[in-house]
C-alpha cells in the first residue's frame, strides 16, 4: 500500500528535481555542488522551494535571550561569520540528491544518449540468491514445500496416499533444499583518464573548470557503468600519474609537451586497462599551446595508431587562457575531421561547461 | 499505530486520575502508540493524517525523518486540539518518557478546552481536515493535481494575513460617521436675485447634487475600511472560480485553527510542563526513574543564550504567579513597598496561587500574559537580555538587561505571532482596479525578495496589478507588480491609513 506521506514526498521530490533542472546552468557553472559531494548523496541548497510571504527580513533589531553576560559582549553560540546560533536556523533549505538522480537530470536536460558499452566484457560473478533446489544441504536450508511436494509425488506413485485422509510424511528421499546459485552476468567496466596540461599558462580559473566538467563527467558516466575508474595524469614537458587532489591543485611552470601525456595514457592502457575488457575515455584539457609542431604531429601519430583503436571516445577540451593560442585544437580538427571517435571542444568561460559536456557525451559512444 | 499495551493503559489511567483531581477539565484523550516513521507523517501534516496532499508535507516529513535519522531531533509529544483530543506517542520512548509525555498531553487538553483564545476553534478538526482533503483531491481529480497545487501554493503563502482577532471583535461595517462627509458643493452659475430661479433651477440643481453624490459614493471604494483579514477580502472580492474559492475558504479555516496555538505557545508548553512535572514529581514517578525523568524534564527547559525557550519561560511565569499569589505579592500595598528586604519576606498567606493560575490560563494569551506578569525580579532571575546585532563588531551582543527593554522587546516578537501587519486598503487604486496594501511598519523590514515574490503570487489570485506599502530603513517604498514587472520604489504620499499609523489614546 502506498501511504499517503508517500505521494505528497515524491511530488517534493519531482519539484526538487523540476527546480535543479531549471537552474542547472547556475549549479554548474558555479561548482556549487562539487564541494558538497558526500559518498553518495549531494546535498544542494535550494532557497527558492519555501514558499514565499510576507515575513521580516533578517538581522532586524534582535530578540530576547537568557542566559550569563554582560551587556556589551558578544551573544554566546554565534558561529564566526555573526550569525546568531539560533534565531536564524532556517538559512536555505537543502536537499539531498542522490548521484545517480544528479546524473539523470543532466541526461535528461542534455538530453544524452545511454552509452552502448562496447562488446561483452569482464564477467562479473554475483553470488547471489537461494534460487537452486539441491537433493542434500544442511537442515537449516531445507524447503518445505518442494519436500512436502516430492513426497506428495511419491506417495501418489506409490498408491499410498489416501485423499480422505490426507497424511503426507517425507522420507529422507524426499527432502529438498535450497543451495545458492550463483549467477554470471556481464559487467560493463569503464576508465576514464583526465590528462590535463599544468603548464604555466593554465591559471586557477582554467583548473577549476576542468574540475568542474571532471565532476559532472564522472557524474554521467558514473551512471552509465557499474564500475568506473578515474586516472589522473598531469603534463607539462614530462608527464606523471597523480592522485585526485594533485591532479586539481598541482601547478607547474614550463613548457608542455602533449606528447608525453598520450604516451603515459598508452602505457596506463597496456599496463592496467587492456580494451579488450574496459571501456576507456581519455579526456584532455589544455589551453591549446603545444611545444612544437613536430610535437603536434607526434600526437596525431599516437592518437590514429594507438589510442583511438583501443578506445571509445578521445575528447579533447581546450579552456581559453590568457596565454593560450588555442592552436592545438585547430590541429586536431584538421587532422581528424570527419572522424568520430576524436571530439574537441572550445570552453570560453564556466558558460561554457554544460554545452562542452554535451559534446563530449551527446555521442552514447 | 496502535492502542497502548496494558501497561500504559493503566498509567494513563492513573495520570488521568491524578489531572482531574487537581482540577485539569479536558476532554477524553485518545492516545496511540506509533512507531518514529509514522510519527514523523503525522507531525508533516501538522497532526492530521488525513489532510489534504500537498508536497509541503512531503517536504516537511524528508526534514524530519532527516533529522532524526542523524540524531539531531525527535518528536517527544503530539497533541491534537480537538474532541476527543488525540495525541502520539512514540513506541520506542522509555516508560518515563511515556508517563511524562502522557502527563504533560493533559496539561495540552486542559488548555485547549479551557483557554479563551482557543473557544472559536472548531473540535471536530479531525473530520473537517478529512472533509478538506476529500475536497481537494477531488478537485484535483477535476482540474488536475498541478492546477489545484499552485493555486494552494498561492493561498499558503498568503495565509499569514488573517485577523486573529476577528473571531472575538464585531468589526463596523455601518457607514462612515458624519463628520467624515465631504460637503456636497453643487456649482452654480452667478445671477442676480430674481434671475436665480431661471438661471439656476431648483429641479437642476437637485439632479446634480446626486450626481455628485453618487459619484462620490462610487469613489468611498472598496473595502470601505482597511482589512485585516486579507484571505477573506480576496475570497470576496477576487476574481476566483468557485473551486477557487472553496480552496481559499477551506485553507482559511485551518489557518483560523491553528491560529491561537501561535498565540499562546508560552502559555501552552508553560502549562503544560507545570503539569507533568506536578503529577511526575508528586504522583506517578517511581523512585527508580528519578534520574531519567530529571534528564527528559531538563532537556525540556534547556535554554541557549540566543533563545527564549518557551517551556521555560512559561512554566517559571506560571510558577512565579503561583508563587505572588501564595504570599499576596501583589495589590497597592505590594506595588508601593520600595523595602527590597521586606519584599523578599513577604508573605501574606493569601493561598491564592493555584486559583489564580487557573485563572490565568483561562484569559490569557502569550502577548497579555507577559505584558501583565512579566516583572524587575522575575527578568533579572530568569538572566533575560536583549541582543542586537553590532554592526562594528559584526556580531550579535547583549544590548541591554533592562528589564522594561525585554518585555518590549518580548512583546513586539509576539505581535501579531511574529507577523508583519498588513491590511488592504484599496481594491481600486488609481481608479484602475488595482490591490494596494500597506504594511503597518513598525520598525522591522519586510524581507523585500520574499515580499516581491509574494505579490507575484497575490497578482495571480487578484489578475490585476497589486502593490504594498512598506518601509525600509525609514522610508516608504512601494512594491508592485503588474503581471510583467516587479518594481520597488520610494514614495511620498503614504496611503496608510491614519489608526493604524498611531491608535489614538484609549481606544485599544
Amino acid at each position: 500500500m502506498t501511504r499517503k506521506i508517500d505521494t505528497d514526498h515524491s511530488r517534493f521530490r519531482d519539484i526538487v528535481r523540476g527546480k535543479i533542472k531549471q537552474d542547472l546552468k547556475k549549479y554548474v557553472s558555479t561548482g556549487e555542488m562539487i564541494g558538497r559531494q558526500g559518498k553518495r548523496l549531494v546535498s544542494i541548497p535550494l532557497p527558492q522551494i519555501e514558499l514565499p510571504r510576507f515575513r521580516f527580513g533578517k538581522n532586524q533589531g534582535g530578540g530576547v535571550g537568557q542566559g550569563e553576560g554582560q551587556t556589551g559582549q558578544p551573544v554566546p553560540g554565534q558561529d564566526g561569520d555573526g550569525e546568531a546560533g539560533e534565531s536564524e536556523g532556517k538559512h536555505s533549505l537543502e536537499v539531498d540528491v542522490t548521484l545517480e538522480e544528479l546524473a539523470r537530470i543532466i541526461g535528461e536536460e542534455l538530453e544524452l544518449p545511454n552509452i552502448e558499452p562496447r562488446g561483452k566484457r569482464a564477467i562479473r560473478t554475483r553470488s547471489g540468491q537461494f534460487t537452486g533446489i539441491s537433493r542434500s544441504g544442511p537442515q537449516s536450508l531445507r524447503h518445505f514445500k518442494r519436500t512436502f511436494k516430492e513426497a506428495l509425488k511419491r506417495q501418489i506413485a506409490s498408491g499410498t496416499y489416501d485423499p480422505d485422509d490426507p497424511i503426507v510424511i517425507p522420507l529422507k528421499e524426499d527432502h529438498r533444499y535450497r543451495f545458492l546459485s550463483t549467477r554470471e552476468e556481464p559487467q560493463a567496466s569503464a576508465v576514464v583518464i583526465y590528462m590535463m596540461d599544468v603548464s604555466g599558462s593554465m591559471g586557477r580559473e582554467q583548473k577549476e573548470i576542468v574540475r568542474i566538467e571532471a565532476f559532472w563527467i564522472d557524474t554521467w558516466l558514473r551512471s552509465q557503468y557499474e564500475n568506473l575508474e578515474v586516472v589522473y595524469v598531469v603534463h607539462d614537458a614530462a608527464a606523471h600519474v597523480v592522485d585526485q587532489h594533485t591532479f586539481f591543485h598541482l601547478r607547474e611552470s614550463g613548457g608542455t609537451k602533449i606528447s608525453s601525456a598520450y604516451e603515459l595514457c598508452l602505457r596506463v592502457i597496456a599496463e592496467k586497462y587492456p580494451s579488450a575488457e574496459w571501456n576507456i575515455y581519455p579526456f584532455h584539457f589544455s589551453d591549446g599551446d603545444n611545444w612544437s609542431s613536430r610535437d603536434t604531429e607526434r600526437c596525431v601519430e599516437l592518437l590514429r595508431a594507438s589510442i583511438l583503436p583501443q578506445v571509445n571516445q578521445f575528447a579533447y577540451g581546450q579552456v581559453k587562457s590568457a596565454y593560450g593560442s588555442g592552436q592545438f585544437k585547430r590541429d586536431l580538427d584538421q587532422a581528424f575531421r570527419g572522424d568520430e571517435k576524436v571530439v574537441t571542444s572550445d570552453i570560453q568561460d564556466r558558460d561554457g561547461i554544460l554545452p562542452s559536456i554535451k559534446t563530449f557525451l551527446g555521442k552514447g559512444r | 499505530m496502535g492502542e497502548l499495551t496494558p501497561e500504559l493503559a493503566r498509567y494513563r489511567d492513573e495520570i488521568r486520575e491524578v489531572a482531574a483531581g487537581y482540577g485539569l477539565d479536558f476532554y477524553e484523550v485518545f492516545f496511540e502508540l506509533v512507531d518514529h516513521d509514522e510519527l514523523n507523517m503525522i507531525a508533516a501534516y501538522g497532526g492530521f493524517p488525513t489532510r489534504y496532499p500537498h508536497w509541503r508535507f512531503g517536504m516537511e516529513y524528508e526534514q524530519l525523518s532527516k533529522s532524526y535519522r542523524y540524531g539531531l531531533s525527535k518528536i517527544y509529544e503530539l497533541v491534537i486540539n480537538n474532541d476527543p483530543c488525540y495525541a502520539y506517542l512514540m513506541r520506542s520512548n522509555s516508560l518515563t518518557d511515556q508517563k511524562l509525555v502522557m502527563a504533560h498531553v493533559y496539561g495540552h487538553c486542559d488548555f485547549f478546552k479551557n483557554n479563551l483564545w482557543f473557544a472559536h476553534t472548531p473540535r471536530k478538526m479531525m473530520d473537517i481536515a478529512a472533509n478538506h482533503g476529500a475536497r481537494i483531491r477531488r478537485y484535483m481529480d477535476r482540474w488536475g493535481v498541478e492546477r489545484v497545487e499552485a493555486f494552494v501554493d498561492r493561498v499558503l503563502s498568503l495565509d499569514n494575513l488573517i485577523d486573529i482577532h476577528s473571531p472575538y471583535i464585531k468589526r463596523g461595517t455601518g457607514p462612515r460617521e458624519r463628520a467624515q462627509e465631504p460637503v456636497v458643493d453643487v456649482p452654480r452659475i452667478q445671477a442676480k436675485d430674481y434671475m436665480e430661479r431661471y438661471i439656476n433651477p431648483p429641479d437642476v440643481l437637485a439632479r446634480k447634487r446626486k450626481d455628485i453624490e453618487d459619484r462620490q459614493r462610487q469613489r468611498r471604494g472598496v473595502p470601505d475600511r482597511p482589512a485585516r483579514d486579507v484571505l477573506r477580502f480576496l475570497l470576496e472580492h477576487a476574481p476566483l472560480e468557485p473551486w477557487q474559492q472553496d480552496i481559499l475558504a477551506m485553507l482559511r479555516d485551518e489557518a483560523y485553527y491553528f491560529a491561537p496555538q501561535g498565540m499562546t505557545k508560552i502559555m501552552n508548553e508553560g502549562w503544560a510542563v507545570y503539569w507533568h512535572s506536578t503529577i511526575m514529581t508528586r504522583h506517578v514517578l517511581d523512585a527508580s526513574e528519578v534520574v531519567n525523568y530529571a534528564d527528559a524534564h531538563s532537556g525540556t527547559l534547556a535554554t541557549r543564550p540566543g533563545q527564549i525557550n518557551p517551556y521555560k519561560i512559561g512554566v517559571e511565569l506560571f510558577r512565579d504567579i503561583e508563587d505572588r499569589w501564595n504570599r499576596g505579592k501583589f495589590g497597592l500595598e505590594w506595588d508601593r513597598c520600595e523595602d527590597p528586604d521586606e519584599k523578599r519576606r513577604w508573605n501574606r498567606a493569601t493561598d491564592e496561587g493555584r486559583a489564580k493560575i487557573f485563572q490565568v490560563r483561562r484569559v490569557h494569551n502569550d502577548i497579555s500574559f507577559i505584558d501583565e506578569f512579566v516583572h524587575e525580579e522575575f527578568a533579572n532571575a530568569q538572566k533575560l537580555f536583549v541582543w542586537g546585532y553590532n554592526q562594528s563588531t559584526n556580531q550579535y551582543e547583549i544590548v541591554s538587561r533592562d528589564w522594561q527593554k525585554v518585555k518590549r522587546s518580548l512583546l513586539d516578537a509576539l505581535t501579531n505571532f511574529g507577523n508583519p501587519i498588513i491590511q488592504v486598503v484599496d481594491a481600486n487604486h488609481q481608479n484602475r482596479g488595482e490591490l494596494y496594501l500597506v504594511h503597518d511598519w513598525a520598525g522591522a523590514d519586510l524581507q523585500l525578495d520574499y515580499a516581491q515574490q509574494t505579490l507575484r503570487y497575490l497578482f495571480d489570485l487578484w489578475q490585476r496589478p497589486v502593490h504594498i506599502e512598506t518601509r525600509e530603513g525609514g522610508k516608504a517604498r512601494l512594491l508592485s507588480f503588474d503581471g510583467q514587472e516587479a518594481t520597488n520604489r520610494e514614495i511620498t504620499a503614504s496611503r496608510a491609513p491614519k489608526d493604524i499609523a498611531a491608535p489614538p489614546a484609549g481606544k485599544r
